[in-house]
């Protein structure tokens, strides 16, 4: 304990707390002592406690749980010139994630237990609690089983090779019936590939428009369609990465109807962005397109698509189908998106602008701000199992991961203002609604945003 | 320079006045306006002039460089830039290129920031990617861009050497049936065709393999306020009718569109025999047009698969035609981009 002494007690207060595990919304102080929640009181005065406490005024603010990400490409090791462990938790704790897992897409890939030390002991000099994702496949290749215990003993908290989906429908069968028991979930990222070979976008009047290749929805549902009647036969536990059309979802909702213990998640884009924004000016609707279309920050698997699944990818997050939000935060280099579309990467990086994002379904009254801090901390927190409960809530006696933000304060994104070493998103120079003020990890102040707070003088 | 007569004095002045509203690029024709698309129609008819010409030499690009830069294979749209050029003055450099991945040799991006170093005032690029020319303009802030064809996406100076060659003929374009077959879902010449005869009022038709038909160029809606912003429908009058013996019914013009082979050993047709059966333009099926119908073709073509030999090199084709109107064409846009003193942003 003496190695936490120097770590105090803070106190945050006046704040709006949501803290869903606990059921709580209501103005209340949070009192944080030795790294851990000690109260969560109407009324803790500052004067009342012993010794020295550090006071986060935090009047007009909500103070829930630290985000937690369970899609989050670090790239290190492999690609270190497109983000490393440090740049990513550091990214992480700006936008408000305490918890982030690394996906093991890197080079090598993360699929042993040699792999997952690495990993883990490159995140703990972070400010983020770093965990890792496993491997489904050896190599990620997609032919053999990893040695999935083993990557369990190291620690892996789910298991996938995302980037790429398991395409062979037998390798998902025994990786869903081997994975029965060790507590992870296998993570798909769905994506049929004789459906969407060579496609760059969303098919449809946009792709047909800038003459690009399209990805149909189907290639999608194709495979969410296959893996829920996998998780059926084998009784495995299934986690659906980052869905994006109204068909997933419907195909969840009716999953889950039946009692099937299925999970899915979405990625804070897939809430906002259509594939109009392809046509360049920020989506603006035009008949021409003009020198701005093709921007290649819009070039994200899944794809971008329209209006009505965005509108279904909003609903199931609000109804609960979708179980949380999470990142699939893909940094990248400028080579890698400075050029044509066809050519340029997949992916945005989204760890700084995902709270703004999907607060723009809690002020278009699509969702409640309490649900919304529910699916990202409690929700993810649940598609990984028990473990993780004691990081998604404000329980006293659980580590204070912690993050205060103001759901109103309008800002303007500038990915030169980023942590993250991959600037690639669409948002850049978009005005959103929210935005984190504080992050604490382990009670710790890691993350505080200039002049947002009033911090009593002491921090 | 001794230059001879023609309708329009604006090519004949050494120092020609600079064109209203000029634009920077030519991407597509999607941007074009009616008046714009027949202001460069006629600015084509005073190059056509030129072209008749014994000396075949007007200064209006004079001092002006003009950069052909070509990652796909062309003959007649590269010569055709380059002798359009050349006529009017300009310097004209070719330059071919490798459309390596990015990891390779130098990247698009850093070949224009070059080019635009040196000092070029237009840069003509063929690109296999749809948006590489909306790249280089994005990036380059001092040089023109045409696009001569970008992967699936537009063909703007094919689309309006198409209009220019059918105004010809025709008379007019609006209100005239226009049929476009073949493999439209892969052609960017069809997409800038759509956007320049609609845009001139006519309708369009496009007719081909189902598998090889395009989603449409516009939302749903557009122009009811569900879609868009409300804006009429530019491609209202644009349908889709697979069988070409329907869709034929009554067209002035037909343009078959080159058939890439590789399409059937990817799946979508099943043999070059069926595509002839069912989608050949021929005499049978032109005597469902209207008579005097008309036939194009952007060639390169494969005589005997997409036209009949027959029609190929009959009396209704204008495949020749096309060819020497596209210098006229690119003569007119070199000219309306380059051609003025004065540079606009």
């Amino acid at each position: 304990m003496a190695a936490k002494a120097h770590i105090g007690q803070t106190l945050i207060s006046g704040g709006r707390v949501i803290d869903p595990a606990n059921g709580l919304d209501a103005v209340t102080d949070v009192l944080i002592a030795d790294g851990v929640i000690k109260a969560v009181n109407p009324s803790i005065p500052a004067e009342s406690l012993d010794g020295e406490v550090q006071v986060i005024r935090a009047d007009g603010m909500v103070v829930c749980p630290g985000f937690i990400d369970i899609h989050t490409h670090l790239r290190e090791p492999g690609f270190e010139y497109k983000e490393t462990i440090a740049t990513g938790a550091a990214a992480a704790v700006r936008g408000g994630f305490t918890t982030i897992c690394a996906m093991p897409n890197t080079e090598p890939s993360i699929d042993n237990g040699a792999m997952v030390d690495y990993v883990l002991s490159r995140g703990a000099t972070t400010p983020a609690r770093v965990k890792v994702i496993g491997c489904v496949s050896k190599d990620r290749a997609g032919h053999e089983l990893a040695d999935m215990e083993e990557l369990i003993d190291a620690g892996v908290v789910a298991f996938s090779d995302d980037g790429d989906p398991v395409y062979d429908a037998g390798l998902m069968r025994l990786a869903l019936t081997y994975s029965r028991g060790l507590g992870a979930p296998i993570t798909n990222h769905c994506q049929e590939h004789a459906l969407c070979c060579g496609g760059v976008m969303a098919e449809g009047w946009v792709s047909s428009r800038l003459g690009l290749a399209g990805i149909p929805a189907v290639a999608e549902e194709a495979m969410v369609a296959r893996d829920i009647g996998l998780a059926e036969l084998t009784g495995g536990r299934l986690h659906l990465a980052h869905l994006s059309s109204a068909g997933s979802v419907a195909m969840v909702r009716q999953a889950k109807a039946r009692g099937l213990l299925v999970t899915a998640e979405v990625c804070p884009h897939h809430l906002l962005l259509t594939d109009q924004w392809a046509l360049g000016l920020q989506c603006s609707p035009s008949v021409s397109a003009g020198p701005a279309a093709y921007d290649t920050h819009t070039k994200v698997y899944p794809p971008l698509r329209g209006d009505l699944d965005v509108a279904a990818c909003i609903a199931g997050l609000a109804d609960g189908t979708i179980d949380c939000v999470a990142t699939d935060h893909a940094p990248h280099d400028r080579v890698s998106k400075e050029c044509t579309y066809q050519d340029a990467a997949f992916g945005i990086s989204v760890l700084e602008t995902a709270l703004g994002t999907v607060l723009a379904t809690v002020h278009d009254g699509s969702i409640s701000l309490s649900d919304m801090v529910e699916r990202m901390t409690t929700g993810p927190a649940r598609v990984l199992g028990d473990g993780f409960a004691k990081y998604a809530g404000l329980t006293p006696g659980t580590p204070a991961d912690i993050v205060v933000f103001d759901p109103n304060a309008l800002w303007t994104v500038d990915v030169n203002d980023f942590a993250s070493m991959g600037r690639n998103t669409p948002l850049n120079g978009v005005e959103l609604r929210g935005r984190v003020a504080a992050t604490l990890v382990g009670g710790r102040v890691v993350f505080e945003e200039p002049g947002m707070l009033n911090t009593g003088g002491e921090l | 320079m001794v230059v001879a007569a023609t309708g329009d004095t604006r090519i004949l002045q050494s120092d020609p006045p600079p064109v209203q509203g000029r634009r920077r690029h030519v991407l597509d024709l999607d941007d074009f306006t009616a008046e714009e698309l027949t202001a460069t129609l006629d600015n084509a008819d005073a190059m056509r002039g030129v072209l008749e010409r014994d000396v075949k030499k007007v200064p209006a690009l004079r001092g002006r460089v003009v950069i052909t830069l070509f990652y796909e294979a062309s003959t007649r749209t590269r010569i055709s830039f380059e002798e359009a050029g050349k006529i009017l003055s300009a310097d004209v450099i070719n330059m071919t290129a490798s459309a390596s991945s990015v990891e390779k040799g130098e990247s698009l991006l850093n070949t224009g920031l070059t080019l635009q170093a040196m000092g070029v005032d237009v840069i003509v690029i063929r690109h296999p990617h749809a948006g590489a020319p909306h790249f280089l303009a994005r990036n380059l802030a001092n040089v023109a861009v045409i696009n001569a064809g970008d992967g699936a996406h537009a063909h703007p100076t094919q689309g309006l050497l198409d209009l220019y060659t059918a105004r010809a003929h025709l008379g007019g374009i609006a209100g005239r049936k226009v049929v476009i077959v073949g493999d439209v879902l892969h052609s960017r010449v069809a997409r800038s065709a759509v956007w320049g005869f609609a845009g001139l009022g006519a309708s369009v038709v496009l007719c081909g393999p189902p598998t090889l038909m395009p989603d449409p160029l516009v939302p749903q809606g557009w122009g009811t306020g569900t879609g868009g912003n409300g804006a009429p429908n530019p491609l209202a009058d644009v349908t889709v009718q697979p069988d070409l013996d329907a869709a034929i019914e009554g067209a002035d013009l037909v343009m078959a569109l080159r058939l890439q082979t590789e399409r059937q050993q990817r799946g979508f047709f099943p043999s070059v025999r069926e595509y002839i059966r069912r989608w050949q333009v021929n005499d049978d099926r032109m005597a469902r047009a209207n008579t005097n119908a008309l036939l194009m073709h952007p060639g390169p073509m494969n005589e005997g698969i997409e036209v009949s030999s027959r029609l190929a090199h009959g009396e209704r084709s204008l495949i020749e035609e096309q060819v020497t109107n596209g210098v006229a064409i690119r003569m007119a846009l070199l000219y309306q981009l380059a051609g003025a003193t004065v540079v606009e942003d």
